[in-house]
């Protein structure tokens, strides 16, 4: 089993296809909240949900044994920035992808996948 | 080629499909055929080839990739936790027989040929793990420096691995996508071939791997159309030139064709003519057909090439099919028509060696010979292969010394 990060990278000003009425406000989450329970179901769900915007982003940086510093922003000034996303467990690329078409036709956005690697508590691959 | 050079060609693709099988991991995979083979070199000129080649280096690459497995923590890991099932089951009887092997490689051209990685890495995987040519060869396949084609590969082989692209034949709903990604593939393995007598071993790896598509798959028309469209051009190898010469169709002892290969050939493009569910490897196919039908260059049913080739251009506008179409066509409404078709794809295909060799013919056949000798002469500063450099070189001298003859 392997963990997979899908992150759903938004573009500023680009709202093509996003609910702008109550009613698709609506719909959106009843897709989302089926999506998810659908993955909790099938014990794919380990995390995920939408961010608040880049303005609400702070930076933190520094490095061990120095100063840390605080400021305000995104790290990177870009009008691409990720909006929200899953981390799930799939058995292989396929299974993610599989899961990964499902949340592009739930959101109706673009989606990136990526692999976890093994640190921490992560245990990623086999 | 001696011995051990043939027998690792045959055995290489089948070892590392089947080691990724048992091992999951392309690079232990290959790491431990290359040494079943640096082990094969130093025995086999001593105590003789084996009788089974592909089965004794499959039996010496497995035992050593168990011990490399065994001798890092990771490994061990990987063994107990999924090899060592599969490790305890398998005889080595069945390790060796030649289905299972098979199927292991049609996995692997599965992976190899994944969705998730670019094109141009599918084809670069597939000639090494499956074609089994060496990374430098693979280089020059590509036009690409040694370096520069290592690191694909390796890049190519990370990706597999840290994201786990699987290692199976993919289900119903995602085959027929799946398959068109591997048949073009195939196609373009088929071609290095074709194109290189010193790599003829490739057509034959291409049309195997083809033919066993299309047992796989037997709903999959396109894949039929492929190994038809290899069979028929396979047919007239023999008559091509070989290594030092170039022989044009119309040229060509078709006494020299293999009628077996045409024969079954024609049966699938036939077939698929009935299913009537045409893609481009169909239609490619039909083309062929009609050349092989034609028992001398004079009896080419052109006008029926000509219709195909409209159907080709229409579900696949490439340039080159632009390019084929104009020299039919220069057999239905002649030279002059041709030349104007072949200036539309002129631009995008500058640097293809057989633009200028096909309007060098064209030119000729319209009177201008000038132009006609440095368009052969431009094609043979383009051609890769020195049989057709040479050929093209000696097309452009004769116009040349008919001029001054001509004064």
């Amino acid at each position: 089993m392997s963990q997979y990060l899908l992150s759903v990278y938004e573009v500023e000003g680009n709202v093509a296809g996003a609910p702008s009425t109550p009613e698709e406000m609506q719909a959106f989450m009843g897709r989302v909240i089926a999506l998810e329970e659908e993955m909790d179901r099938a014990g794919t769900f380990v995390f995920g949900g939408a961010l608040h915007g880049p303005d609400a982003a702070t930076v933190v940086a520094g490095g061990t044994g120095l100063d840390k510093v605080t400021t305000d922003g995104p790290f990177v000034e870009a009008k691409e920035h990720i909006g929200g996303f899953y981390v799930i467990n799939a058995e292989d690329l396929d299974a993610a992808l599989a899961w990964a078409e499902k949340v592009v036709e739930a959101i109706n956005h673009d989606i990136e996948v990526r692999p976890f690697r093994a640190t921490g508590r992560v245990r990623a691959g086999h | 080629m001696d011995d051990v050079e043939q027998a690792f060609r045959e055995a290489y693709g089948q070892a590392v499909a089947t080691l990724t099988r048992i091992f999951g991991d392309i690079t232990l995979a290959e790491d431990a055929v290359q040494d079943a083979f640096v082990t094969a070199l130093d025995r086999w000129p001593r105590d003789g080839v084996p009788d089974n080649p592909a089965g004794w280096i499959v039996t010496t690459s497995r035992n050593r990739a168990v011990d490399v497995v065994r001798r890092n923590r990771r490994g061990r890991e990987l063994t107990e936790g999924i090899a060592s099932d599969r490790l305890r089951t398998e005889s080595s009887a069945e390790w060796e027989s030649w289905e299972m092997m098979r199927d292991d490689q049609l996995r692997l051209v599965f992976t190899c040929c994944h969705p998730a990685i670019r094109v141009e890495h599918q084809v670069a995987l597939t000639l090494r793990l499956i074609a089994a040519l060496t990374p430098s060869e693979v280089a020059s396949a590509f036009l690409m420096s040694d370096e520069a084609m290592a690191k694909r590969l390796v890049r190519a082989k990370y990706k597999i691995k840290a994201a786990r692209i699987p290692y199976r034949v993919p289900d119903d709903a995602e085959l027929p996508g799946r398959t068109r990604a591997v048949l073009s593939v195939l196609y373009l393995v088929y071609n290095a071939g074709a194109d290189d007598a010193r790599r003829g071993h490739l057509r034959a790896e291409a049309i195997r791997l083809t033919r066993l598509l299309t047992v796989l798959m037997p709903d999959e028309p396109e894949a039929v159309g492929l190994l038809a469209l290899m069979l028929l051009n396979d047919a007239r190898m023999p008559a091509r030139g070989g290594d030092t010469d170039v022989v044009l169709l119309k040229d060509q002892d078709r006494s020299q064709w293999d009628r077996s290969l045409i024969a079954e050939g024609q049966a699938l493009v036939l077939a698929c003519l009935r299913r009537r569910q045409l893609g481009p490897f169909q239609l490619q196919a039909a083309i062929q057909a009609l050349h092989c039908a034609a028992a001398r260059y004079e009896d080419t049913d052109w006008a029926a090439i000509v219709r195909f080739y409209d159907r080709l251009i229409a579900v696949m506008p490439t340039a080159v099919v632009g390019l084929n179409r104009a020299v039919a066509v220069a057999e239905t409404q002649g030279p002059g028509a041709a030349l104007q078709l072949l200036d539309d794809v002129a631009g995008e295909l500058s640097n293809y060696h057989l633009l200028h060799a096909a309007r060098g013919a064209i030119l000729q056949r319209l009177g201008r010979r000038t132009e006609a000798a440095e368009a052969y002469s431009r094609a043979a500063e383009l051609a890769r292969t020195g049989s057709t450099t040479q050929f093209l070189r000696k097309q452009s001298q004769s116009l040349e010394r008919c001029d001054a003859a001509g004064g």
